[in-house]
C-alpha cells in the first residue's frame, strides 16, 4: 500500500493524479477463511482490523450485501461522546473516543475527527439533576465532562435562544472533547487497511444461509457461494435478527428506522455539536456548511430506510425553538436507517447459541462513535474468547437481569 | 403515512393516532416457568425482515389495543384484528399468503 502524505499529494499532481491505487482489493471470495465478518460497516470493518492489527489474525473476510459503509455508518450524523452514565459504557465509549483521537495518523487516512466538543442541553429541572449526577459519574469513569451554566452555552453557542417560553436552557453537560468524524472515511480507513493486511472484503455478496454441525458454525451460504469458516462475527447492525434466525436463535432486538436531515449549506455558524434531549432534537454543522439534524426513532418494526414524515416535522418543531434561524432554512435532504434496538438501549457484544458465532449489535442509534471500541473489544473477544470491555456487553445479562441502562442517559437517538 | 383501521371503533387511523405495542400473540410464561422460556417470553422477539403480527393502540381515538398483519419491509397491511384472540384470523391468513405463500405463521 502505497501511503497518504502530502508529497504523495504533490507528486500525483504532477502525474495529473493518474497514479492513486485502488485504496482496497475487490477479490473474489476464497473457499475458506479462519475468520468471516459479516457486514461491513465501522463494527465490522473495525472488528477485522483489530483481528489483524493485536491478534494477528489476517485470514479474514468481510463480506458485505451492499457497499460498504452503506448500512447505517454511511447514514449517520456521526456524533461521538464517551459522556454516558453507568461504568462498562463509558469505559468501551472513551476507549472509542480516545482511539478516534488519533485514528487518521494509525490508519494514514483522514477521518476527519474533530473534537469540537458535544454540549447535551438540560432543559427541565429533571433533565438538569440527571446531567449533574452523569458529570459526576464520569469524574469517577476519568470521562472529561463538565456542567455548564446557560451564560456559558450561550458563548459556546450563540445562535442558541437560551430562554425560550417552553424549554428554556438550563445549562448543559459538556464533553469538550467530544465531537463527530467524516463516517465514510472511517469504513473507508479500516477497509483500506484490511485490505492492506491481506484481508479479503467482498462487497455486493449477501449472506443467505449459516451453515452449522454438531452445534458449530462451519460456514456461510452467499450469493456468490459457499464460504466455510472457523469463527463467524455478526455485525450487521438492523439485520441482526435475520441472520440469528439463519443460525436458528431469536434475539432481544428491534429493528426501527431512524432518520436524519441535513439543511442547504450555510457559512459557519455553530462550532459545537448540540443535542437536545428533552425536544428530541439534535445539531451539528458539516465542513461543507449544512446543518445536520436528526431525531429519534421511529416506533414500530421496520426494515424499509424510510422513516415516517411526521417524526421529521416534530424533530425540526422543536429544535426551531432553540434555533430560530433554522425556521428561515430549506433542507435539502433526509434519509433513514435500520438500526437495532436492545431494551436497555446498550449494545451485545457476545457469544452466541451457536459455537464460533459472535455477536457485534443492538448498537442502535448510537454506535457510530464506538466503531473503534467497539471492534477492539470484538476482536479480543473472537481472538481470545474473552475482552473485558466487552464481557458487562454479554447477551446472558438479559436473562440475568444485569441490565446496562442506558435508557435515559441516552435520552435521544444519536 | 401508515393507516390501520381499527377493529374496535372501525376508524381508518393514521399512524399519529397510534401507538405501537410490539410483536403480537406472545405467550406469556410466569412463575414455575423454566429460565429459558421466561427470558424468551421477556426479551426474544422474531423481529422479522417481512410479515409481522403486531400490538398497537388506538392512543388518540378509543384507546384500545388491537392487532395487525403488516410488511415490514413493503410496510403493506394484510389487516387488523381484535387482540382476544391466539392467531390471526384465517382471512389474513390468506391474504398474507397470496403475497407470501413461503410464509410460517406466528411460531
Ligand atoms: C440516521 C442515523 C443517525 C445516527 N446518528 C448517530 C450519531 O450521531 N452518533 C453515533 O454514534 N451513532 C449514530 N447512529 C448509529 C450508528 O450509525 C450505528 O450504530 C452504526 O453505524 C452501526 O454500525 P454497524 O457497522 O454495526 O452497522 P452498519 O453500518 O449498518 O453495517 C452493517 C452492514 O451489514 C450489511 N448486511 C446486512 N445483512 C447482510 C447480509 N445478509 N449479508 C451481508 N451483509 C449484510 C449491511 O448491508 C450493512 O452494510 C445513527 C444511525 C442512524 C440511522
Ligand atoms: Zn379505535
Amino acid at each position: 500500500m502505497k501511503r497518504y502524505s502530502v508529497f504523495a499529494v504533490a507528486r500525483q499532481a504532477f502525474a495529473h493524479h493518474q497514479g492513486w491505487e485502488k485504496a482496497w482489493a475487490s477479490p473474489e471470495p476464497r473457499a475458506r477463511y479462519d475468520v468471516v465478518i459479516v457486514g461491513a460497516g465501522g463494527h465490522g470493518l473495525a472488528t477485522a482490523y483489530y483481528l489483524g492489527r493485536n491478534h494477528g489474525i489476517t485470514s479474514v473476510a468481510v463480506i458485505e450485501k451492499g457497499w460498504l459503509g452503506g448500512g447505517n455508518t454511511g447514514r449517520n450524523t456521526t456524533i461521538i461522546r464517551s459522556n454516558y452514565l453507568q461504568d462498562p459504557s463509558a469505559a468501551i465509549y472513551e476507549k472509542a473516543r480516545s482511539l478516534y483521537e488519533t485514528l487518521s495518523q494509525e490508519l494514514n487516512y483522514n477521518v476527519m475527527f474533530s473534537p469540537r466538543g458535544v454540549m447535551m442541553l438540560a432543559q427541565t429541572e429533571h433533565e438538569a439533576r440527571g446531567y449533574r449526577r452523569t458529570v459526576h459519574a464520569n469524574l469517577l469513569q476519568g470521562v472529561e465532562t463538565e456542567w455548564i451554566g446557560p451564560q456559558r452555552v450561550k458563548e459556546l453557542c450563540p445562535i442558541m435562544n437560551i430562554d425560550g417560553p417552553r424549554y428554556p436552557v438550563l445549562g448543559a453537560l459538556w464533553q469538550p472533547r467530544g465531537g463527530t468524524a467524516r463516517h465514510d472515511a472511517v469504513a473507508w480507513g479500516y477497509a483500506r487497511a484490511c485490505s492492506d493486511m491481506g484481508m479479503d472484503i467482498i462487497q455486493q455478496c449477501e449472506v443467505t444461509g449459516i451453515r452449522t454441525e454438531g452445534g458449530r458454525v462451519t460456514g456461510v451460504s452467499t450469493t456468490r457461494g459457499e464460504i466455510a469458516c472457523g469463527r463467524l462475527g455478526l455485525v450487521v447492525a438492523g439485520h441482526s435478527s435475520v441472520l440469528a434466525a439463519m443460525a436458528g436463535f431469536r434475539l432481544p432486538i428491534e429493528s426501527a428506522a431512524l432518520q436524519a436531515l441535513v439543511s442547504e449549506p450555510i457559512k459557519p455558524c455553530m462550532d459545537v455539536v448540540v443535542m437536545a434531549n428533552t425536544v428530541h432534537g439534535y445539531m451539528s454543522q458539516s465542513d461543507k456548511g449544512e446543518m445536520v439534524i436528526g431525531g429519534g426513532t421511529d416506533g414500530f418494526n421496520n426494515y424499509t430506510q424510510r422513516g415516517s414524515w411526521h417524526h421529521i416535522e416534530e424533530t425540526v418543531r422543536a429544535l426551531i425553538e432553540t434555533f430560530p434561524m433554522l425556521s428561515r432554512l430549506k433542507m435539502l435532504r433526509q434519509w433513514g436507517g435500520i438500526v437495532d434496538m436492545t431494551g436497555d438501549r446498550s449494545p451485545i457484544i457476545s457469544r452466541s447459541p451457536v459455537e464460533g458465532i459472535f455477536l457485534n449489535c443492538g448498537w442502535g442509534t448510537g454506535g457510530f462513535k464506538a466503531i473503534p471500541g467497539s471492534g477492539w473489544a470484538m476482536a479480543e473477544l473472537m481472538a481470545r474468547g474473552h475482552s473485558p470491555l466487552a464481557a458487562p456487553f454479554g447477551l446472558e445479562r438479559f436473562r440475568e437481569g444485569r441490565f446496562i441502562d442506558e435508557s435515559v442517559a441516552a435520552g435521544v437517538a444519536h | 403515512m401508515l393507516t390501520l383501521t381499527c377493529p374496535c371503533c372501525g376508524v381508518a387511523a393514521e399512524e399519529t393516532e397510534l401507538a405501537p405495542g410490539g410483536q403480537a400473540h406472545l405467550r406469556r410464561f410466569g412463575p414455575g416457568s423454566s429460565d429459558d422460556d421466561f427470558t424468551a417470553y421477556l426479551f426474544d422477539r422474531a423481529n422479522p425482515r417481512g410479515v409481522h403480527l403486531e400490538r398497537w393502540r388506538h392512543a388518540y381515538g378509543c384507546g384500545k389495543w388491537f392487532l395487525a398483519a403488516r410488511s415490514t419491509v413493503t410496510l403493506e397491511v394484510f389487516g387488523t384484528y381484535p387482540a382476544q384472540t391466539r392467531e390471526p384470523p384465517a382471512d389474513v391468513v390468506a391474504r398474507i399468503r397470496q403475497r407470501h405463500p413461503e410464509w410460517e405463521g406466528s411460531r
